[in-house]
């Protein structure tokens, strides 16, 4: 059964009071990043169809805008997602070479998981952080200014994590 | 030394803090504001001369005087802090740092656009910075700044914090305000204006976070002080983001009187080119605005050096000069390709069109195809003809001006660099190992004189 | 005394009419009709909020009004632009709009499979009539094209997704006819597609007018699918007294010899549903699906086709080989891809009336 915690439920309607009356839909946004936080980093249909519930809106509401913003997972993804920069200014500074390294050091390639569901590739565009390329969204920061050993720093802070 | 009145408190320890702002002279904006009417507050931001620093750079205080103001429906003022454009990120910078100075812009904007209730909506990725706004804003609201009456003057004020879920599109207006509806990021179709019309059809006024700071500074010191700083119409001070192949990359506060080559070479700016590389082109506005050559960036097409404000940059219109735009500043030096350098723009374009539109939804994926087809050496001579009429067909025909962003930065490169995409398709081979170079993109250019 | 409604003049393509304010530039270059009344693709007068995506209907405003008679900087979508008064438009007189339109044609149809001699549609899709009227060159794309897999929504509606232009109207009707939604657009940009997301039934007694808004053939009448090509059947008039609450019962029946082949709203002369007393005349589920026998129908005699269309082309003297249509379409070029079904299929010999034979066409029937 998927169900927030009381906690996570207090923090919904905290986020719909935000709104006018009637516009509930409006926390359509935050309560999905709630829920792919909550439920396994992705957006399964029937989590979808829970938030659509919560907010008394249909489904498919739900799933155009799943679908639409690209920081949602319709699909697992592993424990650590990280997510490099590929546009121009980070190209400039090398962001080919650092995406290299990551496939060559976790043996996967970019939209792939590592056999043990820890790693997950995947190349972003442009995420505000160009003077301080290359770099990769890691969960709720960034790392910046990589380089092929900082990259290993990173692999080996998110294993010793998981264990 | 440039005058500061954005990032001059910055480095001060513990900044970021309620305590450290408001002793270092925070929030006497809003109380200065209290005593004017909101009218008077719209005249001062008229006054200054203040252009939207989000890109298109029109005069906030003009775009504020627009406001519908129907008797009984509430207005709202949106912050656009959804900041993604390629070689952007000064609005992080201020938001990271000093998140109370937007706090402190948006109460004096809301209360002179009649704003009870105002969102900050910023890009999803930039997560901890929301948190950090929240953490501020609980701040100001605990001391008195936010909430209901504030200081007596009956004023009712609440803030929040929207994230978004990464769509460079929702940095756009009317998709802005259809992602706070809780909606897909497609812009609205326009008339009606969100001055009309806009957050649950309500009068909108959607404004860049620099924008909204800049507000202090001009209510603190008065509008006409503040026109005084800068040349002409550029009046202020402006944030430039500064990236690509600098000494130091980072946010420089300038007053726009300074020229472009002291901008990328001097030591108090980006510091000069590492490795003792060449200037080959730049981007100076954020990745739509035209690309240019080291020759045409340094000097315009009239032979005078060109300067860091929104006149000098687009002098000599596209053909020549480029544009201000959101202050992302990209510098090239000799080793880039400039083929590579736009085919990664046209895939973030592509990989951002939302997709209502047939030229740009079509139209972008296209151009980054050929643009992969040229780098990689399989390129025709036709295709860069091709690549031409395609963004002609999506510039001016869309909805939205992200087809108008997608189609400029590749025509720009085949006007300035079309001896580089044609090199390219003469050396199938040599163009994968080695690069076109500098070439003559840095020569003097020869100036008609004119009797 | 009565209220005076209060008038626009609007000059298009150097004819002037007035016409209400609050009118779109389209619908008044509707009222002057012909040539001067741009291609819509997206833009439904019956569905509220549509309009403005496919951008077929840009024409170029030479003057904004009277009061500002400077033209406008860029080209504007005429369904979604009201006339002021004084406005001059140019539409087909304007090289800049043909110019733009040819490029909205070919980034339409960059994607599109071009399957016409296999598509339901054919004979009667806007977009083959806009290639036609409007294409240009053959296509210069030479990517692969994007495809998605065919996708049963309900009992009685296959999505051709491939065929898709995403003019939204579907979702329109969908949101505006019926109780509720369970399609919508996923995802986004180039990869933007209808769907249901999971494969959900459409089930709602009016969702059969989204075939009939559909300007392609990506949403089609599965109950007709395969059994003929549209220009063989013969479209008549009908009615009948329906109960359903909303559903006007005026239909086109399109037959052959005494067959039932399909039911549609009746169309017209821009291909929408026809407005009864002001009212769309949408029909439901149970006239579209159900009513198969032309004994369930008062027939009114023969519908007038468009002239516009590709069926209305001596659609009763003679027939047209769809084959002159798919060329134009691609610019010229003979389809390699695509065969010719008269060429390949031993049922569809043009030179037999199909209306003439009694009873399904086997292959025997067309053996001489
Ligand atoms: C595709 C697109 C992306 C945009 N992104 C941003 C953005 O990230 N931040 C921003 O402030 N303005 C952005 N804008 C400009 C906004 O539409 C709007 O003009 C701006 O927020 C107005 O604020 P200002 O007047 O203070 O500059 C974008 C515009 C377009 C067309
Ligand atoms: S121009 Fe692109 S981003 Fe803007 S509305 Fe059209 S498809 Fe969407
Ligand atoms: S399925 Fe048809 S009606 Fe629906 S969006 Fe696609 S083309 Fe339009
Ligand atoms: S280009 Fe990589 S963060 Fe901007
Ligand atoms: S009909 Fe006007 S844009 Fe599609």
């Amino acid at each position: 059964m998927i169900k927030f915690s009381e906690e996570k439920l207090k923090k919904v309607s905290e986020i719909i009071q935000r709104y006018p009356e009637g516009k509930q839909k409006s926390a359509l946004l935050p309560v999905l990043h709630l829920a792919q936080d909550e439920f396994g980093g992705w957006l399964d249909t029937p989590v979808m169809d829970y938030v659509a519930t919560l907010l008394s809106i249909e489904p498919i509401e739900v799933y155009e805008v799943a679908s639409f913003y690209s920081m949602y997972n319709l699909k697992p993804v592993g424990k650590y997602l990280f997510e490099v920069c590929q546009t121009g200014p980070c190209m400039i500074n090398g962001s080919d070479d650092i995406i290299g390294y990551i496939k060559t050091k976790l043996n996967i390639g970019v939209g792939e998981t590592t056999a043990d569901g820890l790693f997950t590739l995947k190349t972003v565009e442009c995420l505000g952080a160009c003077g301080y390329a290359p770099m990769m969204q890691l969960g709720k920061t960034y790392r910046e200014h990589l380089t092929k050993e900082k990259v290993d720093a990173i692999v080996a802070e998110c294993r010793s994590k998981a264990n | 030394m440039a005058k500061k009145l954005l990032l001059d408190k910055a480095h001060v320890p513990g900044i970021r803090s309620y305590e450290v702002y408001r002793k270092e002279g925070g929030y006497r904006s809003v109380e200065k504001a209290f005593r004017l009417t909101p009218a008077e507050i719209v005249e001062e931001v008229k006054l200054s001369g203040l252009r939207g620093r989000g890109g298109a750079g029109f005069p906030t205080g003009m775009k504020w005087s627009f406001l519908a103001k129907p008797e009984g429906v509430p207005r709202y003022l949106v912050c656009n802090a959804d900041e993604s454009e390629p070689g952007t990120f000064k609005d992080r910078y201020l938001m990271e740092f000093i998140p109370h100075l937007l706090i402190e812009g948006m109460i004096v904007a809301s209360f002179a656009l009649g704003s009870n209730v105002s969102y900050i909506y910023i890009r999803g990725e930039y997560a901890w910075i929301a948190d950090i706004l929240e953490n501020a804003i609980d701040e100001a609201k605990q001391n008195g700044w936010v909430g209901k009456n504030i200081l007596g003057t009956g004023f009712n004020f609440e803030l929040y914090v929207q994230r978004g879920a990464g769509a460079y599109i929702c940095g756009e207006e009317t998709a802005l305000i259809e992602s706070l509806e809780g909606k897909r990021g497609n812009p609205r179709i326009k008339p009606p204006f969100p001055a009309v019309k806009g957050l649950w059809d309500c009068p909108t006024v959607v404004n860049n976070v620099e924008t909204l700071a800049a507000v202090v500074p001009i209510i603190n010191e008065g509008g006409e002080a503040y026109a005084k700083i800068g040349v002409g119409k550029s009046t202020g001070t402006k944030l430039i983001s500064a990236c690509g192949n600098i000494n130091k990359p980072g946010i420089y506060e300038i007053d726009m009187t300074i020229s472009v080559e002291d901008f990328i070479f001097s030591d108090e700016y980006c510091g000069g080119i590492p490795n003792g590389k060449r200037l080959k082109a730049c981007i100076p506005g954020g990745s739509s605005v035209p690309i240019l050559p080291a020759n045409l960036l340094l000097t315009t097409a009239k032979g005078e050096k060109r300067m860091m404000n929104y006149e000098s940059l687009s002098d000599g219109g596209f053909a020549t000069g480029s544009m201000m735009g959101s202050g992302g500043f990209i510098v090239l030096d000799e080793d880039q390709c400039i083929v590579r350098n736009t085919m990664t723009l046209a895939r973030f374009y592509h990989h951002e069109s939302c997709g209502q539109c047939s030229p740009c939804r079509e139209g972008t994926g296209w151009m980054e195809r050929i643009l992969k087809k040229i780098e990689s050496g399989k390129g025709e001579m036709k295709d860069i003809d091709l690549l031409w009429d395609i963004q002609r067909k999506i510039e001016g025909n869309t909805i939205c001006p992200l087809g108008d962003a997608a189609a400029w930065p590749v025509a720009a490169a085949i006007r300035h660099f079309r001896d580089e995409f044609e090199w390219h398709v003469q050396h199938p081979d040599k163009c994968l190992t080695e690069n076109f170079g500098l070439r003559h993109y840095a020569d003097p250019i020869h100036v008609a004189v004119t009797a | 005394m009565a209220d005076e409604i209060k008038t626009f003049k609007v000059t298009i393509d150097n004819i002037t009419i007035d016409v209400p304010a609050g009118t779109t530039v389209l619908n008044a270059a509707r009222q002057i009709g012909g040539d001067v009344a741009p291609p819509a693709m997206c833009y439904y007068s019956k569905l509220q909020g549509s309009g403005g995506k496919c951008r077929t209907c840009l024409v170029e405003v030479a003057a904004g009004s009277t009061a500002d008679p400077r033209p406008m900087p860029k080209l504007v979508a005429s369904c979604r632009t009201t006339v002021m008064d004084g406005m001059v438009v140019k539409n087909i007189t304007s090289e800049k709009v043909k110019d733009a339109r040819a490029g909205v044609v070919e980034f339409l149809l960059l994607n599109h499979p071009l399957d016409c001699p296999i598509c339901d549609q054919a004979g009667e899709c806007h977009l083959q009539d806009l290639g036609y009227e409007h294409g240009k060159e053959g296509t210069r794309y030479e990517f692969p094209r994007r495809t998605f897999e065919k996708e049963d929504i309900g009992p009685y509606i296959q999505l051709h997704m491939t065929r898709c232009i995403l003019c939204y109207r579907c979702t329109y009707v969908a949101d505006q006819l019926t109780d509720k939604r369970v399609h919508g657009i996923l995802d986004r940009g180039e990869h933007a597609e209808i769907s249901t997301y999971i494969s959900k039934a459409v089930d709602n007694e009016f969702s059969g007018n989204m075939i009939d808004v559909c300007p392609v053939g990506a949403l089609t009448d599965k109950t007709f699918r395969f059994k003929n090509r549209v220009w063989f059947t013969k479209p008549v008039d009908a009615h009948r007294t329906c109960d359903t609450p909303g559903c006007c019962g005026n239909t086109t029946l399109w037959l052959r010899g005494e067959e039932v082949f399909r039911v549609t709203a009746r169309k017209d002369e821009w291909g929408e549903v026809k407005s009864y007393e002001g009212k769309p005349g949408w029909i439901c589920n149970t006239c579209r699906f159900d009513k198969k026998k032309t004994s369930d129908w008062t027939i009114e005699g023969v519908t007038k086709v468009n002239r516009h269309s590709v069926i209305s082309q001596g659609k009763y003297e003679g027939l047209v080989m769809p084959k002159e249509t798919v060329q134009e379409v691609m610019g010229g070029r003979a389809p390699k891809l695509l065969m010719n079904i008269h060429d390949e299929s031993e049922v569809n010999d043009p030179k037999i009336q199909l209306s003439e034979i009694n009873g399904p066409a086997h292959a025997e029937n067309f053996k001489n």
